[in-house]
């Protein structure tokens, strides 16, 4: 019942962008390629940034709060603050399976977005989290336009942009940057560091002659030597990379930055200067982030919200400081289990929930609840019915037959969400009887 | 896989009919005073002989009634060179022995001297043999066959008489003679592919040196000589037969012309150039259709092999 | 790790350079450690910090002539450094074997994945038949966790996921029951819970063979999951090495702290800045003089232009070695940023 509902024809290729709008979503710049001078001369140290810590990049966010109790799915609901700067509803991005000896006939579909729905607000930083094939990388493309959604919305600032043509898009690319997991690929090697910051600074209405300064300015916020104008991407180590490429993104000053994996090609000591750098620009700009990466302690890190996807769908999203303190999907427990502590005596004393087997195709995605094939408390309902995102105090959505670390007053008082996937069955969750692995979701280890 | 084949003949055949109809036209309409029948008559012809050719010929008719024809022609055997009067077919398949022998021996002995010379130029780079195998693929890559024919014929042929000067001999007469006339041919026409195979497979062998699998196989504990054949050259190998079968057919297809005449072979490349130079146009479009057939069914033949080479291929 | 039996894998001051047209890069620096039977030791350290050289060094893997090698490397009984082409084969997957860090490309993708275990199996034991050779292979693939590992030998590579792919290569490296296992990043390319899984597996071929394990890694929580005893290089040198809580709980090289502190956790309070390590690692091609660390050290002091030497400070902790000047009254109070071990960033630290 997922798949045929919503294919209008002409959104079946994803390939039917045309070259020249292909190109403008890239944001101006496809690479993305940071740097980092060697010395920081602010970046990591935080001077000049008052408020460097992590947490202050949660001060402007309403998130947490009421916003986010009905973030999804319009505008309308929203109260003065909380118009979403960024909001999805329902979107799916299919793509088509084709086969045939002679004329091509869809065979099948892979379902890498699958009706997936939430809202950002100004200031706040949404994390994506999943393992490979979840449809975060796919999620990230639908929302800058690389690719066009099957179905759905995207709203920018409650405006429908789903299907805006280039010319409607151009002044909302410039809002809404984007910078990749590889600084290697994304900066153009043939192009110097000036011209990349140039072009994004001529286009946001930069005269000619202060462009050049305005650049050494850039430069100098992410934490780079301003001296650099004439040199070339391979010239930079790859954390230096990064952040010529974060510079590229803020040069049109854009609202909304997409970050895709962009710690994750980097050293760790580098990964944490990068991570710095992104918190104090989030403050000093009052910038909104949607942070995707396969690393779930890093996403916590930075993140106010995170989304946890699984095969597509939504599994949880989480106030940041909830989600290892009380993960309420069994499948972020599991993610949360698999990841070793980096302090042995707290690894050795914990309970992990180590989950067996791999994540299915994305093109029969199991019937019901996607993690069923997986999960350890599985049942009936689980394989028939797919579960709806039901809403628990503190705007904590999950979606589960049989939430895990929740009271039966709280699974009382819980709501279903507007943003639940429109095929969800009707039932509400409800606790596993059985008193064992309810809370600690004890699991065999890995065996098969 | 067979899905990928079928598409790429059919691609092909849509070419074919595509290239037929554009020498047909080039040919029957294009002529330097507009009228075929003109030509054919010669210079000295009446009006009234020009109608009589006209009509025997069926230029008179609507152009594509012609076309139509002349496929048929082409297909049921029936097509005869309007100069010399020569049934077409027969004339391709006397050419065709030779230009096959030509071909087959030539693509057997560029592919195989050049996968030595391109191993033995990876696994020594840097090294003496490695830099005379790279001069001497120079030399071949940058040597034009009939430059190349010419000095065989001249020193091997006349001066030194090793080997026949020119001409062919068919495999049923005399296997001695067959092989003596076409040992001078093979290898003017293999010294450039080899010349050129050599270098790419090199360099291929050298890069995947540096692959994980390479790596792999080195940490398994087999020996330097398994890793390079079964892995390096393994994988190499792959791109140097698809390029293969390509520069295969094109040999068939008349890429063999200057080799040919060189040593007077009387194969299908020289019908085609003879036809060329008389304005033949249903010979050449014989020519074109059945040597585009060959390269169709060689480029299928090859996509197996490749694949047969290369497992990820075979999907779908 | 009984003191009696001598160790499986003793390195003294290993050192490889390579020569390159910018200059000799010193890659690996004068390393020094061993392993026993039955301990993993994790070499851990950032991109440039010489841990693959020294792994694959082990294996005799880095080739070419512009690579030049001295110290020793003793591997039960038998010195790799210097030896010949076959005595290394015959170590190579037999004696010492190797898992790689990026299982999509490290299985030749035209062989069928039975035919490649078989391979190694036929390339130590001369007189086994293929069909023998086959059911080993079976066997090994059911106890890395291959389903229906006799139907999915004659699969090839790319039939097979990830964490599958590096099941088959655990199952080929343990094909010859080698006594040292050499893992370099093999979760790094994989999801957390293949990682879980995969990590699951090493430590259970460790308990069963009793083999020692060299880990490879970046990725300290990795380390503190499976690790015996730790490693950290920066540079082309050991800078600390030690038991692992002791590193964990009790770090005496400032760049120990600087891994430590910049690493987010999942169970950490995220409201905390993490303290980065400020700068880059310096170029292998004109290193700094003395600490290779210093001009990242926010501590360091004049006597760090002398290099120092691996020495153990600790009071009866003889197996922790560190590199750093600093006395450890000094490091003890250095080390704590925001209550935690970290490297303190104050100015930045012009080099």
């Amino acid at each position: 019942m997922t798949e045929h509902d919503s294919l209008p024809p002409d959104r079946r290729d994803a390939d039917s962008l045309p070259p020249d709008e292909r190109d403008a979503g890239a944001p101006p710049d496809a690479d993305a390629g940071g740097s980092g001078d060697d010395v920081p001369d602010a970046g990591t140290t935080g001077e000049g940034t008052p408020s460097a810590s992590p947490g202050g990049s949660m001060s402007g966010a309403p998130a947490e709060a009421g916003p986010a109790a009905d973030p999804g799915t319009s505008s309308e609901g929203a109260t003065a603050e909380g118009t979403p700067l960024l909001s999805v509803e329902h979107l799916r991005m299919l793509f088509p399976i084709k086969a045939g000896l002679l004329v091509d006939r869809q065979v099948g579909q892979v379902h890498a977005v699958d009706d997936v729905s939430f809202a950002l607000y100004e200031g706040e930083t949404l994390g994506i989290v999943g393992e490979s094939g979840c449809g975060k990388t796919t999620l990230i493309r639908v929302l800058v336009r690389l690719l066009d959604a099957t179905s759905g919305a995207i709203r920018f600032r409650g405006r429908d942009i789903t299907r805006s043509g280039r010319r409607e898009l151009a002044p909302i690319r410039r809002e809404m940057q984007m910078v990749f997991q590889d600084p290697q690929a994304s900066l153009n090697p043939r192009k110097r560091v000036g011209q990349i910051l140039a072009t994004p600074l001529r286009l946001r209405g930069v005269p000619r002659e202060q462009v050049a300064r305005e650049s050494r300015e850039l430069l100098q916020r992410v934490g780079m030597a301003g001296d650099v104008l004439n040199r070339f991407p391979h010239e930079f180590s790859g954390g230096q990379r990064q952040r010529i490429g974060i510079a590229r993104a803020l040069a049109v000053d854009p609202r909304l930055i997409l970050l895709d994996e962009p710690v994750s090609a980097l050293d760790v000591s580098i990964q944490a200067q990068v991570i710095n750098l992104l918190d104090e620009l989030q403050d000093e700009f009052r910038l909104s982030y949607v942070f995707v990466a396969h690393d779930l302690s890093v996403v916590r890190h930075v993140s106010d919200r995170i989304v946890v996807m699984y095969l597509g769908k939504l599994m949880e999203v989480s106030p940041a400081e909830q989600l290892y303190s009380k993960p309420i999907h069994p499948y972020t427990q599991a993610l949360l289990g698999a990841i070793p502590i980096p302090d042995p005596r707290v690894n050795r004393s914990r309970q992990r929930a180590v989950i067996s087997g791999e994540p299915p195709n994305p093109i029969n995605p199991p019937s019901g609840c996607r993690f069923h094939t997986r999960c350890p408390h599985a049942t009936e309902v689980c394989r028939t019915i797919e579960p709806p995102l039901t809403e628990y105090a503190g705007g904590h959505l999950a979606a589960c037959h049989h939430p895990q670390n929740v009271t039966a007053g709280e699974v009382a008082a819980a709501t279903r969400s507007d943003q639940s996937p429109l095929s969800a069955g009707a039932e509400g969750p409800s606790l596993i009887a059985a008193g064992d692995g309810r809370e600690t979701s004890a699991t065999a280890p890995v065996q098969r | 896989m067979l899905r990928f084949v079928v598409r790429r003949m059919l691609v092909m055949v849509a070419l074919l009919i595509v290239i037929s109809m554009f020498t047909f036209a080039m040919f029957v309409l294009l002529l330097p005073n507009g009228n075929p029948a003109a030509l054919l008559a010669g210079r000295l012809a009446t009006p009234a002989e020009i109608h009589l050719i006209s009509v025997r010929y069926g230029f008179d008719k609507p152009i594509y009634i012609q076309y139509i024809d002349t496929m048929k022609n082409i297909f049921t055997g029936q097509a005869y060179s309007y100069q010399s009067s020569f049934n077409v077919l027969d004339e391709i398949r006397a050419g065709m022995p030779a230009t096959l022998s030509l071909a087959i021996g030539a693509g057997l002995i560029w592919l195989l001297v050049s996968i030595l010379f391109g191993t033995i130029a990876a696994v020594r780079a840097g090294k003496y043999a490695d830099r005379v195998l790279t001069v001497l693929s120079m030399i071949g890559v940058s040597m034009p066959p009939f430059f190349f024919g010419a000095i065989l014929i001249y020193y091997v042929a006349y001066k030194a008489n090793i080997i026949p000067i020119g001409g062919y001999v068919p495999f049923s007469q005399s296997v001695g003679g067959w092989f003596g006339h076409l040992v001078a041919p093979w290898i003017t026409l293999s010294i450039l592919f080899i010349g050129f195979y050599s270098r790419v497979l090199r360099s291929s062998i050298l890069d995947s040196i540096n692959e994980d699998y390479v790596r792999t196989a080195r940490a398994k504990g087999l020996s330097e000589r398994q890793v390079l054949i079964r892995h390096s050259l393994r994988n190499s190998l792959i791109p140097i037969i698809s390029l293969w079968g390509l520069d295969f057919a094109q040999v068939i297809g008349g890429g063999a012309i200057l080799t040919e005449t060189v040593y007077n072979l009387h194969g299908v490349g020289e019908l085609a150039r003879d036809s060329i130079g008389r304005l033949d146009t249903i010979t050449l479009m014989e020519i074109v259709i059945l040597t585009g057939i060959a390269v169709v069914v060689i480029g299928a033949i090859v996509d197996v092999l490749v694949a047969y080479l290369d497992p990820r291929i075979r999907l779908a | 790790m009984s003191a009696t039996e001598p160790p499986l894998l003793e390195i003294s001051d290993l050192r490889v350079a390579f020569a390159t047209e910018d200059g000799t890069v010193q890659a690996v620096d004068g390393v020094s450690f061993t392993v026993s039977r039955g301990e993993v030791v994790a070499i851990v350290g950032e991109s440039g910090s010489g841990k693959s050289v020294t792994a694959m060094t082990l294996m005799g893997l880095p080739r070419g002539s512009n690579a030049t090698f001295q110290g020793t490397a003793t591997f039960d009984g038998t010195e790799l450094v210097g030896a010949s082409d076959e005595q290394l084969r015959r170590i190579r997957g037999a004696g010492i074997a190797m898992v790689f860090q990026d299982p999509m490309s490290s299985l030749d993708p035209v062989y069928r994945i039975g035919d490649q275990i078989v391979e190694q199996i036929r390339a130590h034991e001369r007189k086994i038949s293929k069909a023998q050779a086959l059911d080993r292979a079976v066997t090994l693939m059911e106890r890395v966790g291959i389903p229906r590992a006799a139907e999915r030998l004659r699969s090839y590579p790319h039939e097979f996921s990830g964490g599958m792919r590096q099941r088959v290569m655990i199952a080929m490296a343990l094909s010859c029951s080698p006594k040292l296992l050499i893992a370099d990043e093999p979760t790094t390319a994989l999801d957390v819970t293949i990682q879980a899984q995969i990590l699951e597996e090493l430590r259970k071929l460790r308990d069963e063979t009793d083999a020692g394990v060299i880990l490879v890694t970046h990725d300290l929580g990795v380390v503190a999951d499976i690790a015996d005893r730790v490693i950290v290089m920066y540079a082309g040198r050991v800078v600390e090495q030690g038991v692992l809580d002791d590193i964990f709980y009790d770090p005496q090289h400032p760049y120990t702290w600087g891994l430590l502190g910049s690493i987010t956790r999942i169970d950490s309070d995220r409201s905390q800045r993490l303290p980065a390590i400020p700068g880059m690692p310096p170029s292998l091609l004109s290193p700094p003089k003395g600490c290779h660390f210093r001009p990242r050290c926010p501590h360091a002091f004049e006597k760090c232009v002398e290099v120092p030497p691996l020495e153990g400070h600790v009071a009866n902790r003889p197996e922790s070695l560190d590199r750093c000047w600093l006395t450890e009254d000094r490091k003890r109070a250095l080390r704590q940023v925001d209550g935690q071990v970290g490297l303190r960033s104050t100015e930045p630290v012009i080099s």
